[in-house]
Parts: structure tokens; sequence; C-alpha cells
């Protein structure tokens, strides 16, 4: 029968997490607890050089002088930082020659994602540096890029073969001292991806992450870095999904882009941590810092999709320094049950002629609360700066929550601000027009939701928009009231 | 095609329909008519199966079999088809999206493979055409927009995209000059035939100067009140309905 509202709130606690099992590999794990010689030992372990070392000691040293960001739209009880391991790898680190020296488990592990290496290389031509619990464990296509001069790999390996490239650019973007979770995860990042486009070399593939979180009670620090030279250009995805959870998992990641002149990054996200159950129970904590820098006529474009997560603290962001630079920002977060998201962007012109463009969706249902933060800022140098922002939200049911929270500061008359908002409801009587063309109820809300999203899904490469796709359905199922 | 016998219904405990009889069969078109209030809209929805609307007593038979129990969705792929009086608007699903949506859900569960995209951007030419509906209409977000004439043809060209047994117009004329009136009836027409039927529910007798019924009820007080041909429409024209509320008294 179609829906009613009872019906549909019945169907969407039922709903569980599709990724929700649990791989059983043999981990190295750190006992609880962070001080200055957890910090040694991750760099140790790691075999960094000591510039690293002191760099992860300062940022800790400053890391224990800040306080924990209350300023955002989330309540959650604050994680007890003394309480996490900071270091966990799959002890049997298969070397990186084929897919068949990879720890089987794993490979299953892919293989109920849906993500399978051999397919993903067959099909999409995607290269892929895979992050499993903090280290990678397989990095294919390497030698194409390797003739192209484009350097992908872990971060680690970047730290111990292009120490000059990491040691120039890590922090500059995302200062240690920027915030509190920016601090903590320059002093315990344990792994990442790497990624150098050499002068005036375009990308020939979707450079592509999966991340996964795997240990019970392991916090995961990653650290992205990501320099596109003059006149080069780069597509970067990032996907994750985690196993479900009881007790809170913490992620602070910390990704920085470096669009030097003329250049162009293209940063996508899907976004599919545990949620955490329909009473509000486990879920990652997800509070990451990621910005661009983008310098003269260059240019970095932020899409993500954010499905996943009980707590979202997220603001891709872009410091227009250059003349004629572009900053973009499209994305989707999508609530249910009890998450929280409090995510937006801050495009911050600063060199002339700058431009930048914010598309925000955000849809909530259950009783989820979903908060749209951005920041426009014009500083006094930048003049001729534009910028068009549009917020959308879509709410479902009568319990969720969609906020805005729009900052704009103009310091130069020149400017040219235009910021859009609105908010609609999905309503039974569109349930009922699709009902009546034989479109059945969880099929109309996932037709209507894509039609709401359809400017950002479009924004995504292709296979990964089908991926989004199904995420929104997945996400989505049944919660119409 | 259609049968409804003795159907009461209510919506928040209010009785609307209070005993409706209808017999369609295949190939014919009927028309009901009726004052403001009447319950006309009801019977739309009523037998396409929205849920706002309680049946407490009587029966639809579609195609000799009960649907009461049925879903919206499940009477649509047995052949329901409403042409809603107030179509909705959903923004970023283009026309060819949605209708492309409809048509493969349906088959879906006939156990039918998806329509292959040539064949269905055939028929959207052909249908579209019929309509004097131009292919950039197809591309633009459902209903969004849409002037009140634009809304009902685009109902029309779903109608006859699905291909329906059984089509309800619920006051497709409302909204609609005179041309687009009978480009609309035009459309209705061409599509129905002696396998298919129509029930056009409407206001005022114009729009059955077009699509002309075998058969033309009126509706007062959730009650037909009175059945005759396409000349009792033209009376009531005339006359209005007064004399009917007279002689049901």
């Amino acid at each position: 029968m179609a829906y009613t509202e009872d019906e549909l709130k019945k169907e969407l606690e039922t709903k569980e997490y599709e990724y929700g099992f649990y791989t059983d590999i043999d981990s190295e794990t750190f006992p609880v607890g962070l001080n200055e010689d957890v910090v040694k030992a991750i760099s140790k372990k790691k075999n960094e050089p000591k510039w690293m070392t002191d760099w992860r000691l300062d940022a800790f040293s400053t890391w224990k002088s800040m306080n924990e960001p209350e300023w955002s739209n989330l309540k959650y009880k604050k994680p007890n930082f003394q309480d996490i391991s900071y270091y966990s790898a799959p002890k049997k680190k298969p070397s990186l020659n084929s897919l068949d020296e990879v720890d089987p488990e794993l490979l299953k592990t892919f293989n109920k994602l849906g993500i399978s290496l051999e397919e993903q290389k067959k099909l999409s031509g995607v290269a892929m540096d895979v992050v499993v619990d903090s280290v990678s464990v397989a990095t294919t296509f390497k030698d194409t890029l390797e003739e192209k001069g484009i350097i992908f790999c872990s971060i680690s390996d970047a730290i111990q073969n292009h120490p000059e490239l990491v040691r120039k650019h890590l922090g500059t973007v995302v200062p240690k001292k920027d915030n509190y979770y920016a601090a903590l995860n320059s002093a315990v990042f344990s792994d990442g991806s790497f990624c150098y486009i050499p002068k005036g070399v375009r990308c020939p593939m979707e450079l592509s992450t999966y991340f996964r979180i795997n240990q019970a009670g392991t916090g995961q620090f990653e650290r992205t870095l990501v320099i596109a030279d003059e006149s080069s250009y780069v597509s970067y995805l990032e996907g994750c999904t985690a196993p479900s959870r009881d007790e809170n998992q913490l992620h602070a990641a910390v990704v920085e882009l470096i669009a030097l002149d003329d250049a162009e990054i293209k940063y996508s996200t899907v976004q599919n941590w545990f949620p955490g159950d329909k009473n509000g129970k486990g879920g990652v904590f997800n509070f990451v810092t990621k910005r661009g820098i983008c310098h003269n006529r260059s240019k970095i474009s932020w899409t993500q999709v954010e499905t996943g997560s009980a707590v979202t603290w997220k603001y891709p962001s872009c410091v227009l320094k250059g003349n004629n630079s572009i900053g973009e920002f499209y994305s989707i977060a999508v609530t249910n049950n009890f998450q929280q998201a409090d995510t937006g962007t801050k495009m911050i012109h600063v060199g002339k002629n700058t431009k930048s463009t914010i598309i925000s969706k955000g849809v909530s249902a259950g009783k989820s609360q979903n908060s749209y933060r951005g920041l426009v800022q014009i500083s006094p140098l930048a003049k001729n700066a534009r910028n068009f922002s549009q917020c959308d939200s879509l709410l479902m049911g009568n319990d969720c929550g969609a906020h805005t929270f729009p900052y704009i500061e103009v310091q130069n008359k020149t400017a040219q601000i235009e910021h859009e908002a609105t908010t609609s409801k999905i309503g039974e009587d569109q349930i009922f027009y699709c009902n009546q063309r034989g479109i059945d109820t969880e099929k109309a809300i996932a037709l209507i939701v894509n039609g709401f999203s359809k400017e950002v899904l479009n924004k995504l490469p292709m296979e990964f928009a089908v991926e989004a796709q199904k995420l929104l359905e997945i996400s989505l199922e049944g919660s119409v009231g | 095609m259609l049968e409804i016998n003795n159907l009461h219904c209510q919506i928040e405990d209010k009785p609307i329909l209070k005993g409706i009889n209808l017999k369609i069969n295949k190939g014919e078109i009927h028309a009901i008519m009726g004052p403001n209030g009447s319950g006309k809209s009801t019977l739309a929805n009523v037998i396409s199966g929205h849920e706002d609307y309680e049946v407490t007593k009587g029966s639809i038979y579609f195609k000799d079999q009960e649907i009461n129990e049925l879903s919206p969705e499940e009477r649509a792929h047995e052949g329901v088809f409403l042409s809603f009086q107030y179509p909705v608007e959903i923004p970023g699903v283009t026309v060819t999206n949605f209708i492309k949506t409809a048509i493969n859900e349906s088959r879906k569960s006939k156990g039918q493979e998806e329509m292959p995209s040539s064949e269905m951007l055939k028929k959207i030419r052909e249908k579209a055409s019929l309509l004097e509906i131009d292919s950039n209409f197809l591309s633009r977000s459902l209903n969004q927009g849409f002037s009140g004439g634009e809304k009902k043809r685009n109902e029309i060209f779903q109608m006859a995209m699905m291909e329906p047994e059984l089509a309800v117009l619920d006051e497709t004329d409302s909204g609609l000059d005179i041309d687009a009136l009978k480009i609309v009836a035009n459309g209705v027409i061409k599509c129905s035939n002696e396998n298919n039927s129509v029930l056009v529910i409407t206001h005022y007798q114009r729009l059955l100067d077009y699509i002309v019924p075998d058969f033309v009820h009126i509706v007062m007080d959730g009650k037909v009140v009175m059945s005759g041909d396409k000349d009792l429409a033209k009376k009531i024209e005339e006359i209005g309905y007064d004399w009917l509320k007279k002689d049901n008294s």
C-alpha cells in the first residue's frame, strides 16, 4: 500500500546501515592515550625524518593549549582524546606488486562494498590509493602516472621519497594551529594521500582513494596534500564507507589543496560513514578541515555528497589569493535519524577579479539537524570580486531541522554578492502524484531528492555520480512524512 | 471496465460520497458533472486510491477485479490514469525523465524489461507532436513554472505515453484557453479507442463539445442524481443545477 506517515517511520527505523560489517584483519594497534611519547612513537613507526617529528611535536604542543570549539550547531558528547588509540595498521603489509598479495580478508571487504579493485581498474580506469586503517595497502596505475611525472602515493611514502615537496607545502594552507582538530591531526596523522601534478600536465585519469575506518576505538587522522603545479589539471575523488560500531569513532582529517598559477583542481567526495543507528547510538564523528589555495588564474572546485557520520563538521574552503582565480563549492548533505551536520564553505577573496560559486543542498529526514554555514569574505584588495550563493533545504517529516548561517563580510565596494535560499518539503501531494503514475513511494523519494540535488550531482565525475545517486537512495529510503 | 457499486467514502470523518453507482464499459466515454463540492474530484481520487479518502462502504471493480485494497501505484500498473486538476511540481526532474521512470516502473511491475531508449524516444516524439509539444518543453522540470495550459497538456501527454485503459480527467479544462482546450481535447480523442475508457470530470459543458461523451452523469451531494446523454450536459449549461436540487429534495 502507499505510504502513511507511521508506516514510513517504521520502515525507516528498520533500515540498517548497508555496509555494516566488520572485517577481521590482524592489526597492530597502539594502546589508548595521547602524549608526547605517542606522537614520537607514531613518527618513529613511520621512520620519519627529524623535521617531521618536530613538526608533529610542535603541533601537539599547540593542540594542548587549544580548546575544542563549541560554536557549531551540533550537540554531541565530546570525545575523550585519551580514550583513543592513535595508530593502527594492518599487520601483514602486502607488497604493492599485485592484488594477489593483498590480504584476502581485505579483498572480501572491498567486494562487499562493491568496489573491488579489479573491477574498478577495468571499468573506470581509476587509479586508487587504498587506505584501510591508516596505511596504504595497494596502489595501482602508478606506472602510467609516473610516465607523466605525476606523483600519487601515500603521504608516508611522500615524506620518505619527496621530502622537499612535503616540507615546502605541508601546513601552508591549513596551518598546524588553524583549529583544534587540525592541530590534533597535524600531531598524530597516521597516513593519507599525496599528489603532485607537474607543470603543464593534465592528469589523464581520475585519482581516487577509498578510505575505511576499521578498528573499534581507533581514531582516524588522514592527511591529504594535493599540489597542482602551474597550468596543470587534476580531478581527485575521495569516497568512504565504514563498518557499523557501537562506540563513536572520531575522524579528524585535513586536506590541503594547492593550485599554482593557471592550475585547476577538482576535488570530489562521497562520504558514507556509519551514521549511527535509529536511536542515535554510535556513528562516526567527522571533524574535517579542507582548504585550498588558488594562485593567479587558477581554479579549485569542491564537490561533496555527504550522507554518513553521526556528526559532521566540515567546511571545504577556498582562499582566492591570486588574481582572476575561481573557487567553487557544490554540496549535498543528507541527514536522517539522529544525524547532525554543520557544513558549508568559506570563500576568501583576496585577489582581484576573483569569483566564487556556492551551491549547497541540504536534505533532512527523521530527527536530524542539517545546517549550512558559509562565509563569503571580500578583502579590501579584492577588486571586482563576485560571489553567487544558493542554499536550498529539503525537509521530510516534521521532526527534522534545516538551518542556514550565511556570513558575508565585504570590505571592497566593487564586490558583487548574491545569495539565494529556499526551503521546501517533500509533499504528500508529490508522492501521490508519483504513485498515481505507477512509481512507488521509495522510488518517488529517490526521484524527488535526485531532482533536488541535480545541480550538484551533475558536477561529479560520471562513475561517482552513479554511486552518489545510489547512496542518496539508500540514505533516505522510506523517510518521507 | 469500471464498475462502482454503492460507494461511500469520507475524509476525516466527513462523508463525501454517499452511494455512487457507475458502470463504464470498454470504449465508452463518460462525463461527470456537478456543482462545487458535490464530490466529483473525490470520486477521481478514490478511483486512483488516494489514501486520505476512506472507503466506508461499497466497492470498485476494475477489469472485473475489486481494487479497493490496491495501492495507487498498483492501480496505475493495472491501467488507471488520473489527469490531475492541480498537477504538482517536481523541481529538477525533467518531463522526459519522469515519464520514462513511470513507464519503466509499470513495466517492471509486470516483469517486463525496461523500454529501450530508442523506442522510448520514438514514442515521446510521436506523442509530443500529437499534443503540439516542442522538445524544449520535455527537458524542463516537471510542471515547474508551467502555465496552466502547459500543465494540462503535460498531463494528457503522460496519458498518451502510458496508454491507460481507464483515463480519469479531473477538471482538465480548467485554466485552458480555447486553443489549448482544442489541442488537449483532440489529444484525448486520438488516444481513445474501443479498448479503453475515459471518465471526464468537468464543471462546464464546454469541454464536452470536443470530447463528446456517450453518457453524462450529474453528481450532487455525493450521489449520481441523474444520467443521460450529451444533451443532459447542454441542458445543465443552459439552466444550471437548481432544478435537480428541487427534484431531488
